[in-house]
């Protein structure tokens, strides 16, 4: 078996997996669990875009 | 806040029960299972297929399974990592799996992917103990 995914698509699932166990562990109701989970999906997001951004820059 | 001298009583007076070994020891075995067996059907099913998931993607992706060894800091953090992972580790190491050379740069995300599952199951794991002593409902 040899998967091979791209960058951006590793992070996005890396940060998704990661968010749902960060959600369940770090908060105590239902709620508070699901809306850091999402907190956290969206912080690992937005770092990938903003690190793409910055190695862009960084290469011109 | 909570006052660290009240933390430090009630964590004194907590009696040690069955459940508060037996949670976070099998929930490190198998990613999850700390949880089902107290009931928390639902938040164990979303650790266990996330921790799992993880954890074969990241073998899917040629990563590289850590060894015991006394080398180079990074291989022994990479080492104490995978461990982390519980019954999927011991099973890759039976398997032989995890092995390959590290040709790629999605191998490497493997290799990350695996250590991070071993690290997130060991947060499961203390919260399953956390449940045990009624910490956390």
């Amino acid at each position: 078996m040899n998967l091979q995914l791209s960058h951006f698509s590793s992070a996005v699932l890396f940060g998704l997996f990661a968010s749902v166990v960060f959600g369940i562990t770090q908060r105590s109701t239902s709620r508070e669990q699901i809306r850091y989970g999402l907190y956290c999906f969206a912080m690992f997001v937005g770092g990938v875009f903003v690190a793409g951004w910055a190695m862009w820059l960084l290469r011109r | 806040m909570a006052n660290p001298s009240t933390s430090k009583e009630v964590a004194a007076t907590q009696p040690v029960t069955a459940m508060s070994v037996i949670a976070p020891a099998i929930g490190w075995l198998i990613p999850g299972a700390g949880h089902l067996i107290q009931k928390r059907w639902i938040r164990g099913l979303l650790l266990m297929a996330s921790i799992v998931i993880m954890f074969v993607i990241g073998l899917a992706m040629q990563g590289r399974v850590y060894r015991p060894n006394g080398g180079d800091i990074l291989d022994i953090l990479g080492f104490v990592g995978d461990v982390g992972a519980g019954g999927l580790y011991i099973v890759t190491r039976a398997m032989d799996l995890g092995q390959g050379a590290v040709a790629h740069a999605t191998a490497d995300y493997g290799t990350k992917y695996i250590i991070v599952a071993g690290l997130l199951n060991f947060i499961s794991a203390a919260d399953a103990y956390h449940i045990a002593i009624g910490k956390k409902p």
